[in-house]
């Protein structure tokens, strides 16, 4: 099949030859990329849902919105830290997605032992994000009597919305870790030697985007 | 569909760029955080937030997903539909503002 260089990609020359051009739109991308970034890109619509949800409660709510900044809060040898427990949430997770981004280099220069060993790593900081969470969640419930319909700080709508979104994302994370773990162990025994090491990269994609989603959550939810 | 050695031979990229951009995103977590840790409040608050995420999730999709490099038919493909969503915070916020005058104006 031919490839067009380089050259050709670029500009809106290049965006209409792709699009106007026989079998395929998508040069240079395999299915498998193609179809991560498509669900991907369903995946940012049903976030953007859950955001702009929240949005609209929070505007619409007469009472007072709780001050994330006090409740996610901790003290930390005698020292009063606000949302501390969050931002080490937000460096664990971009720590993950940089092995991830080293591991998904080591699949390409065909150093499949290293990038298997840096994908588990990524997962164990999945873990550590998803531990923080759970953390988190029954310190919330257990402690400041938060609940999905009501809580003492201000806005019932706040426990709602934190659950949904904070909790679906963990979601995803774990789901991340599942399948982080799955293709390690399948690059590790040489499953990807003759098809090349590509699933490295569309496996990193879905991790980089769960962290992607956690940058608005964390500018949204807990710093708006 | 290229085969995959020829994707190998494009996506070889230099390791310290990875470097450079993980080391920025912990720099821009860290200057969020600051925001809160300083309590600045009001527009200035909002900006900043909303500055350093724009940074982050552009660095993100740029380096991290590699979108960087990319062909522009695929970039627009995927980018150009999130911008839908502008439309509907447009539409709820407006809702929302008016549902808001009415609670303040017939519940308080």
């Amino acid at each position: 099949m031919a490839i067009s260089s380089q050259s050709d990609a670029n500009g809106l020359n290049g965006f209409i030859t792709d699009w106007a051009s026989d079998k395929d739109a998508f040069k240079n991308v395999s299915w498998g990329k193609a179809m991560m970034w498509i669900f991907l890109l369903s995946d940012t619509f049903i976030f953007s849902c859950f955001l702009v949800g929240y949005m609209s409660v929070r505007m619409t709510t007469a009472e007072p919105w709780p001050n994330a900044s006090e409740v996610f809060a901790l003290t930390i040898a005698g020292e009063h830290i606000p949302l501390i427990l969050i931002a080490i949430m937000t460096f664990v997770l971009i720590t993950s997605s940089g092995t991830m981004a080293m591991a998904v280099n080591c699949g390409y220069r065909r150093q499949p032992k290293q990038a298997a060993i840096l994908m588990l790593i990524t997962a164990g900081f999945g873990i550590c994000f998803v531990g923080m969470q759970v953390f988190e969640w029954t310190k919330l419930i257990v402690e400041e009597g938060v609940r999905p319909w009501g809580n003492p700080m201000g806005a019932a709508q706040f426990g709602a919305t934190f659950f949904m979104i904070t909790g679906f994302h963990g979601f995803h994370v774990s789901i991340g870790v599942i399948y982080l773990t799955i293709v390690a162990l399948k690059v590790w025994r040489g499953d990807y030697e003759k098809r090349g090491y590509e699933i490295v990269e569309i496996t990193g994609l879905y991790w980089h985007f769960v962290d992607l989603v956690w940058v608005f959550i964390f500018a949204f939810f807990y710093l708006w | 569909m290229a085969h995959s050695s020829e994707l190998e031979g494009i996506q070889q990229h230099p390791i310290s760029l990875y470097f450079k951009v993980w080391g920025l995103l912990f720099v821009l977590s860290g200057f969020s955080f600051m925001v809160d840790y300083l309590q600045l409040q009001g527009g200035l608050r909002w900006t900043l937030i909303l500055i350093f995420m724009f940074l982050k999730a552009g660095l993100i999709v740029a380096i991290f997903m590699h979108m960087m490099w990319e062909r522009i038919a695929f970039v627009l493909a995927i980018l150009i539909p999130p911008l839908c969503v502008l439309v509907l915070i447009l539409l709820m916020a407006s809702e929302a503002s008016y549902t808001n005058l009415n609670r303040l104006l017939f519940f308080d």
